[in-house]
């Protein structure tokens, strides 16, 4: 479980804070979705959730423990992340990739044992990607390293899952396939934390839904409260509509084409 | 090829050819006269040659090799660069800067030098720290790594402008340390580069595993439970330490540090644990190798020590390109 409360975090010399005053809690058994416009702050709460910034003002926590006061391998213990971008410099066999989630577990001189192989081979399977385990990484294509990454986040062993826009070099069945597994895995009581921009599939799937703007929270709450035309064209700037998604009765977002100005 | 194989042939390689260097020289003697002078048996007059000249100077380079081939391995590791070496970020410059002063100033004495070029070389290393530091806010890897070779170059031009007008024999003085050479070792200079070498690869070793983690990337390190920010900056630290202190020990060999873990890599080693001990076998193995090129083909002169590093490294490493690139 994650908790921010009140969360205020501005980058070094910068003229505003990044995030403003942010609250909400990411509970076990539910798949929360952070969404917003680009620079309203979704990748900078990662950031904080990773302590690589400070928070100013207010409280992040885990498992009602402050943020700050965890070891930073008992956090990775607990939480685990799947940054937006990340590419490797030299190659590595996808097994052995996946095996970093184990880090957090080993000691310096402590070699990995059957409990680690264990949960990379339950990772490998929970993700899908058996058939590229024996791959090396600069082989696979985007969608591949999108879901060896999430083995490698699941590999980790924690209760909670963040993962920054997992799905945006995904085609369509992969990505509705990366939906279902997060649904999955909120249903087997863990703690997903998703950041995406697909409002779409946000609204089917996930239980809650905090909109930024700004760094500040524009609305939060269920897909029917939050996916309301005036709230996403204000925080979005875009004339859109709302409709119901006509298959399964969600709310759907439609933008619209702004009529072309003329001088 | 079993990895085990692989690594006894490595190790095996590596002692045959300081074994072969020992033995090659003015006077040439048999792999047996060797092995029974190391022990103390047989003519004095070898004793003398083998344990008071030749063994020195092939342990010396032995050492320079294992440590630049470990310091090379950890800073490509750990700043997430390819081309990240020692010498490229501002210790060589560093050293030589140190030398060179030492050497305008007079100073002689087989340890002044070391000394001075060591002196040198922290100065680059806690001015890089500092700089990218401040720069970045936090010491990472990218300001790091142009903070580094800034001052690299800085300091080459500092160079450049007190030899200007130097005499004659400071020039070939500076110069010729700056080409790198194991030729002055003695026992001395050997047992402060094994400790050197030995508690500086020790310290790397327990790190390894952080260094693998760091090459993924700051946030996903970051998300591993690894302090990002202490832990390159001590493993940039402990590995220029390590090379300041071979450069204080035979001057400037260049490539070994970039090469030698390329090489290792090539041949499947990716974990750092491993890799920084075959990048010490390699590297060892290569400045012996190319010691005993640089003594040989122009005997009785010698050509300079890291020019040959580069003349034997560059052939091996364009053959092996196409598996980095």
């Amino acid at each position: 479980m994650i908790a921010f409360r009140d969360a205020v975090i501005r980058y070094p010399r910068a003229a505003v804070n990044a995030i403003d005053g942010v609250s909400f809690v990411a509970a076990d058994g539910a798949l929360t979705a952070v969404a917003g416009p680009n620079g309203s702050g979704k990748s900078t709460l990662v950031r904080a959730l990773l302590r690589l910034e400070p928070l100013r003002a207010g409280s992040a926590s885990v498992d009602e423990q402050p943020l700050a006061a965890l070891d930073p391998r008992e956090l990775a213990r607990r939480v685990a992340i799947v940054p937006q971008r990340e590419s490797l410099v030299f190659a590595l066999p996808v097994r052995e990739y996946v095996a970093f989630g184990r880090y957090p577990h080993e000691g310096p001189w402590r070699a990995a044992g059957p409990d680690d192989a264990a949960a990379i081979e339950r990772a490998i399977a929970l993700a899908g990607i058996a058939p590229l385990a024996g791959r090396s990484t600069h082989e696979l294509s985007g969608g591949e390293w999108q879901r060896v990454r999430i083995a490698r986040a699941l590999a980790q062993g924690g209760r909670t899952l963040v993962f920054d826009e997992p799905t945006t070099f995904l085609d369509v069945a992969h990505e509705m396939a990366m939906f279902e597994l997060f649904a999955r895995l909120a249903s087997d009581g863990m703690a997903v934390l998703l950041v995406s921009h697909q409002l779409n599939l946000v609204a089917r799937f996930a239980g809650q839904i905090v909109l930024l703007h700004h760094g500040r929270v524009a609305a939060s709450g269920s897909p029917a409260q939050v996916m309301r035309g005036d709230v996403l064209e204000r925080v979005y700037d875009w004339p859109l509509m709302i409709t119901r998604d006509p298959a399964v009765g969600a709310p759907a977002l439609i933008p619209l084409r702004r009529p072309p100005t003329h001088p | 090829m079993s990895r085990a194989l692989l690594w006894t042939l490595a190790a095996l390689g590596v002692l045959l050819l300081a074994l072969v260097a020992i033995a090659y020289g003015a006077v040439p003697l048999s792999l047996g006269d060797v092995a029974r002078a190391i022990a103390g048996q047989g003519d004095a007059g070898t004793v003398t040659i083998v344990r008071a000249l030749r063994l020195p100077r092939v342990a010396l380079a032995l050492l320079v090799g294992a440590g630049l081939g470990m310091a090379g391995a950890a800073l490509q590791g750990s700043l997430r660069n390819a081309l990240a070496e020692p010498y490229l970020l501002g210790v060589s410059g560093g050293a030589a800067v140190g030398a060179v002063i030492a050497v305008a100033l007079g100073v002689s004495g087989t340890g002044a030098l070391p000394l001075a070029a060591f002196a040198g070389a922290a100065g680059a290393i806690a001015a890089a720290l500092l700089v990218a530091r401040a720069a970045g806010g936090r010491a990472d890897a990218r300001a790091l790594l142009m903070a580094g070779v800034v001052i690299g170059a800085f300091a080459n031009a500092a160079i450049m402008a007190a030899l200007a007008d130097a005499p004659p024999n400071t020039v070939r003085g500076a110069l010729w340390w700056m080409m790198g050479s194991v030729a002055d070792s003695d026992w001395p200079r050997v047992a402060w580069l094994a400790l050197y070498v030995l508690v500086a690869g020790t310290a790397l070793l327990w790190m390894a595993r952080d260094i693998d983690v760091l090459a993924l990337g700051e946030e996903p390190a970051a998300g591993l439970g690894v302090r990002v920010e202490a832990a390159g900056r001590r493993i940039y630290l402990v590995s220029s330490l390590l090379a300041a202190a071979t450069v204080a020990a035979a001057g400037l060999i260049g490539f070994v540090g970039l090469v030698v873990p390329h090489l290792v890599r090539g041949a499947g080693v990716r974990r750092h644990r491993p890799l920084l001990l075959g990048a010490a076998l390699v590297g060892a193995g290569l400045v012996v190798a190319a010691d005993l090129v640089a003594r040989t083909v122009r005997a009785p002169a010698e050509l300079p020590l890291g020019a040959v590093t580069a003349l034997i490294g560059v052939p091996f490493f364009l053959a092996q390109l196409r598996r980095f690139a």
